[in-house]
């Protein structure tokens, strides 16, 4: 029997692998070293830079204090209710839109005009209609989060196969069969690149909000330490924000890759 | 614009008559005798097909009064020069195009559009690229309302007919073109259609690999014992394979001539090398040739 033989990565390309790591973090090390001895021989004004020291300090203090778990909890609640309305709205709204052609030609220019406008300078109007409370924040996260997904989906239905569809008809497949069977299976790879642009645009949306107009979450606290100068804890704020998008981002490259296996060119690890 | 298109089509029937003459005189006309006393499968009668030319906004016609016969067990060929309208045709036949004129019968049943009776395979392999080899073999049952357990032990038979087996678990990018192809025959016998319509199955494969294919076809015909049609413009493939070739004009199409294959069954490759085989060739191409030359249809 005839297998498909898989060749094992040879060392060279473990071996670059290696090198390129290793170049990555060392600039890295070498950032955080010079910005802490930028502070410690005083070339600037410590209120202003910090120091990768106080970095850590001003984090461990905010996370024994416990305002650090407050914060992220409700920035979290904001952007899971935010994001997950978005995932149910523009999931079918992208189909639909990719699908039928007359409702492409009725909403399309709509939606083209939506997402042009940048969400956030219709805050005001989300704190008059919602208050300063969570559901405005919520309401700016799904609307940064459903464009991406909506014009991913759409997309994707572009790409699909003709030849597939003819193949489908010549089978005798109803119009639901071939959308269950060739157009949602094709769209599978364009819906986690929009979950991951969504991902991205819905965490900014959140921080933005909270900064503009919030009383609580993280965003708030970055503002509010920045407005009474504790230059540590904004960098402390900013840090776990940017090791958040990563770890979102990571997951949902991780879930992209599993449902990509059939095709030949992305290589799983 | 139009009249230019009717006076083009009669130089070409009076062209096609003269060769119908030429060949009036044998028995090709005639199916070959062991199958005359099978039922017919497929009937075609008067059957015009027309498209839309985008361009000129005139109906133009593709597919010009075909009628044709197919018996039970049998092969036929039809081959052409291409653009000439035989895939259209075997569209038709497989109801995802609409004639304008006549009727197509497949066990005396008309045909009004693509049904379970029928499987085609076209020349792109079009493997659903998410599915694994197993599943695409069974597609077809699937979507007649299988569940994929059931039509995977129903499809399991022609999986080893035509050498997949140990292969069901591969990714369609994981395969050649010849093994693709394969599949791609798998899920059209996987159906058990009354009818197998072949469109140009090979065109798309390297020369060796097709060669190699048209002997595992030709093996695979004699075992199933299924009544296909397929088109071609191999006229090697045409003549190795059936047991009548039809031979169709420049577009538009009809008839120009309906070749029997006397070579007796089981058939091996090595016939090619026969001089009966040679005959049967020339035969085919001197047809094509006369047509092309005074039709203008190159």
């Amino acid at each position: 029997m005839r297998k498909v033989t898989v060749f094992p990565k040879s060392n060279e390309v473990k071996r670059e692998k290696i090198a390129s790591t290793l170049l990555g973090s060392s600039v890295i090390l070498l950032f955080l070293i010079s910005w802490e001895l930028l502070f410690q021989f005083r070339f600037v004004n410590p209120l202003f830079i910090s120091s990768p020291s106080r970095v850590v300090l001003a984090l461990l203090t905010i996370i024994m204090d416990g305002s650090l778990l407050q914060n992220l909890i409700i920035s979290g609640q904001e952007f899971v209710f935010g994001y997950g309305v978005a995932i149910l709205l523009g999931f079918p709204i992208g189909i639909m839109l990719g699908w039928f052609k007359l409702v492409r030609a009725a909403f399309g220019p709509f939606i083209a005009a939506m997402q042009a406008t940048p969400r956030i300078a219709l805050m005001p109007l989300f704190i008059i209609w919602f208050g300063l409370g969570i559901t405005s924040k919520i309401v700016i996260v799904l609307l940064s989060a459903i464009f991406p997904l909506i014009v991913n989906l759409q997309v994707a239905m572009s790409t699909i196969d003709n030849d597939l569809i003819h193949v489908a008809r010549a089978y005798g497949a109803s119009r639901w069969q071939v959308f269950r069977s060739i157009a949602l299976p094709t769209t599978l790879p364009f819906l986690i690149t929009g979950l991951r642009l969504a991902a991205g645009r819905g965490l900014l949306g959140v921080i933005v909000a909270e900064v503009f107009g919030g009383a609580a979450g993280l965003g708030y606290m970055i503002q509010y330490a920045g407005s009474t100068f504790q230059t540590d804890k904004v960098f402390a704020g900013v840090l776990v924000v940017a090791f958040t998008g990563i770890t979102l981002d990571f997951t949902l490259d991780r879930l992209g890759r599993h449902f990509d296996r059939w095709r030949g060119e992305v290589a799983v690890h | 614009m139009k009249e230019a298109i009717l006076e083009r089509s009669s130089v070409a029937a009076a062209n096609g008559y003269a060769a119908l003459a030429f060949k009036l005189d044998g028995s090709h006309r005639e199916p070959p005798e062991s199958f005359v006393k099978r039922p017919v499968k497929l009937s075609i009668k008067d059957l015009v097909i027309g498209y839309l030319d985008k361009q000129s906004g005139h109906t133009m016609v593709a597919v010009d009064n075909v009628t044709l016969d197919i018996r039970e067990g049998e092969f036929v060929t039809i081959v052409g020069l291409s653009g000439c309208g035989k895939s259209t045709f075997l569209n038709a036949i497989a109801g995802l195009v609409k004639h304008q004129h006549g009727e197509i019968r497949v066990n005396d049943r008309i045909v009004t559009g693509p049904g379970m009776d029928r499987a085609v395979v076209f020349q792109k392999a079009s493997l659903l690229p998410w599915r694994k080899v197993g599943r695409n073999i069974t597609y077809g049952l699937e979507l007649s309302g299988m569940k994929p357990a059931a039509a995977r032990e129903k499809a399991g038979y022609y999986v080893n007919l035509v050498r997949l087996n140990g292969f069901e678990d591969h990714y369609p990018h994981q395969l050649s073109g010849g093994m693709q192809q394969r599949v791609n025959l798998a899920r059209a016998l996987a159906c058990d259609p009354e009818v197998l319509l072949l469109d140009e199955p090979f065109a798309a494969l390297d020369a060796i690999t097709r060669e190699l294919m048209q002997n595992e076809l030709l093996e695979l015909c004699e075992k199933v014992g299924k009544t296909v049609l397929m088109v071609t413009h191999q006229i090697d493939e045409a003549v190795l394979l059936s047991d009548r070739v039809i031979i169709f004009s420049s577009r538009p199409a009809y008839v120009l001539a309906d070749i029997r294959i006397p070579i007796e069954r089981p058939r091996k490759s090595v016939i090619k090398d026969s001089e009966e085989f040679r005959r049967l060739m020339n035969e085919i191409w001197r047809v094509i040739e006369g047509n092309a030359n005074i039709g203008g249809g190159i």
